[in-house]
């Protein structure tokens, strides 16, 4: 397979960038869109040009480092990350447009890798459970009910890619600060520090830069791991619970 | 060392949570059902006009007899629009300003028209309420209509109203508004559920058609007059012109 690449490069977070054109030549359809990639930058080795960054760790789409804006869509809004889809889901000989995930909270460190740490600083701000935790204790020692211990794994699907971000016409992050929120809400081990977890959380994501949700639902429509818009209106109901408490 | 301060106060956190991302949405939900209520209650005293001239011009004279709960209801709405105007360009401009760069090759999956252009359509209601009030509250644009008086002597408002409606163009505006607000409405109600947080994914797809319906209703319930007066199912009473 053949396909003319359209990639933005930018030589570093200060310089200004731009789209330059590349060809992707004897591609096997079976390979992802990072091995294409990688296909790529070996030619542009060759020819002495500076290969074409990216984002990646994994590639088999659990960790969340991948990300690229394929065709106007964060991991081309197809099913599961960047690096689980094929070349052959696209057609042969088309033109392809490769952009990095854009906000002012992912400011651009060189051509399509982004500096992500903003969702890091809001997970540090209280995305977690401060207690002792010791030796693993057993899975029963806790009761958890069925739906809720199922409904709190749906939200820790959640692998922190900032697709969400990438996709919301305002770059707003709630999708997935509300994942992160609802997950620890949800068990008994996240009760403790409720209120401070999501009056935090949601502070260091308005300091952060992320846009205002105005409700478009693009996040979900682009989510790896099709975590549900349910969980804005329950972190909108977790603030507004916090503020009473 | 600094103490980290690890509790904020009641008072802290309300400050925080008017400016905040999610109290902003909601501050505009809250304002967005006062304005949706009068907008719901207006029709409703605007449909009168089916039950002929005394009973609308009854109507209009009872709510001038009240002028505690006018212009209280006049103050506060005002005070809900001007929030929710300013509150909406000052989201415009904070979200376009979260995107600095734009995407060269823009794509989108689910997100309706309607809920993108928010902005416009608010700013089409918006100039139309201005013109609205010249129009038919202070009678600025058309004078001829403070001199209309029923039988009884009260201001015949029933045919100020059918007068008004003859004229297609200002008929035409009005349809255009009352699409504005239909088409605001469509994405207002169902965002409206899932600010408040009352949403799930069962709910979802329901609230959306809800959202829908009750634009429609609002469309058709407003429309219905200038179409009446048009189709001359509605005429102006023996003696005015």
């Amino acid at each position: 397979m053949n396909f003319k690449l359209h990639v933005w490069r930018q030589k570093n977070a200060a310089a200004k960038g731009r789209m330059e054109q590349y060809e992707a030549r004897d591609i096997n359809g079976d390979m992802s869109f990072l091995e294409m990639l990688d296909v790529v930058n070996e030619d542009l080795v060759e020819k002495g040009i500076d290969p074409i960054h990216f984002d990646h760790d994994c590639r088999e789409g659990i960790c969340g480092a991948c990300s690229l804006v394929i065709n106007g869509l964060p991991h081309g809004g197809m099913t599961g990350t960047t690096c689980e889809v094929r070349m052959r889901l696209f057609k042969d000989g088309s033109t392809i447009y490769i952009e990095p995930f854009r906000a002012k909270a992912f400011p651009v460190i060189k051509d399509l890798t982004v500096d992500r740490t903003s969702i890091d600083r809001v997970m540090q701000a209280g995305g977690f459970v401060s207690t002792h935790t010791g030796a693993a204790t057993d899975a029963n020692a806790i009761l958890i009910p069925k739906d809720k211990a199922e409904e709190a794994m749906d939200a820790a699907a959640c692998i922190g890619c900032g697709a969400c971000v990438a996709a919301c016409k305002n770059a707003s992050g709630m999708l997935f600060v509300a994942a992160k929120v609802s997950q620890l809400a949800l068990l008994p081990q996240g009760q403790a520090e409720r209120e401070r977890r999501v009056n935090k959380m949601v502070a260091q994501m308005d300091i952060e830069g992320f846009g205002n949700c105005t409700n478009y639902f693009e996040c979900e429509a682009v989510c790896p791991k099709d975590i549900s818009v349910k969980f804005i209106a329950k972190m909108n109901r977790e603030y507004m619970r916090a503020l009473v408490k | 060392m600094s103490t980290v301060q690890t509790q904020v106060s009641p008072a802290q956190a309300q400050v925080a949570f008017i400016s905040s991302s999610i109290g902003k949405k909601i501050f505009q939900a809250i304002t967005g059902l006062f304005l949706f209520l009068f907008v719901t209650g207006h029709m409703v005293g605007n449909l009168q006009i089916f039950l002929g001239q005394d009973q609308l011009n009854t109507y209009a004279q009872a709510l001038k007899n009240l002028p505690a709960l006018i212009w209280s209801v006049r103050i506060l709405m005002f005070i809900f629009f001007a929030i929710h105007i300013w509150r909406g360009i000052q989201l415009y401009f904070e979200n376009k300003f979260s995107r600095p760069i734009s995407y060269v090759r823009n794509a989108t999956v689910q997100a309706p028209l309607s809920s993108r252009t928010m902005i416009f359509s608010g700013a089409g209601i918006l100039l139309y309420v201005v013109y609205h009030l010249l129009h038919f509250t202070f009678i600025t644009t058309n004078p001829q209509y403070a001199g209309l008086h029923d039988t009884l002597g009260r201001h015949d408002v029933y045919s100020m109203i059918i007068l008004g409606y003859q004229n297609i163009a200002i008929s035409a505006v009005y349809l255009v508004a009352m699409f504005f607000l239909c088409y605001h409405l469509s994405h207002a109600i169902p965002s409206f559920m899932q600010t408040i947080g009352i949403n799930n994914q069962k709910w979802e797809p329901r609230l959306k058609v809800l959202g829908y319906l009750i634009a429609v209703v609002i469309f058709f319930g407003y429309s219905v007059i200038p179409a009446a007066v048009l189709s001359n199912f509605i005429v102006l009473p023996e003696g005015v012109h």
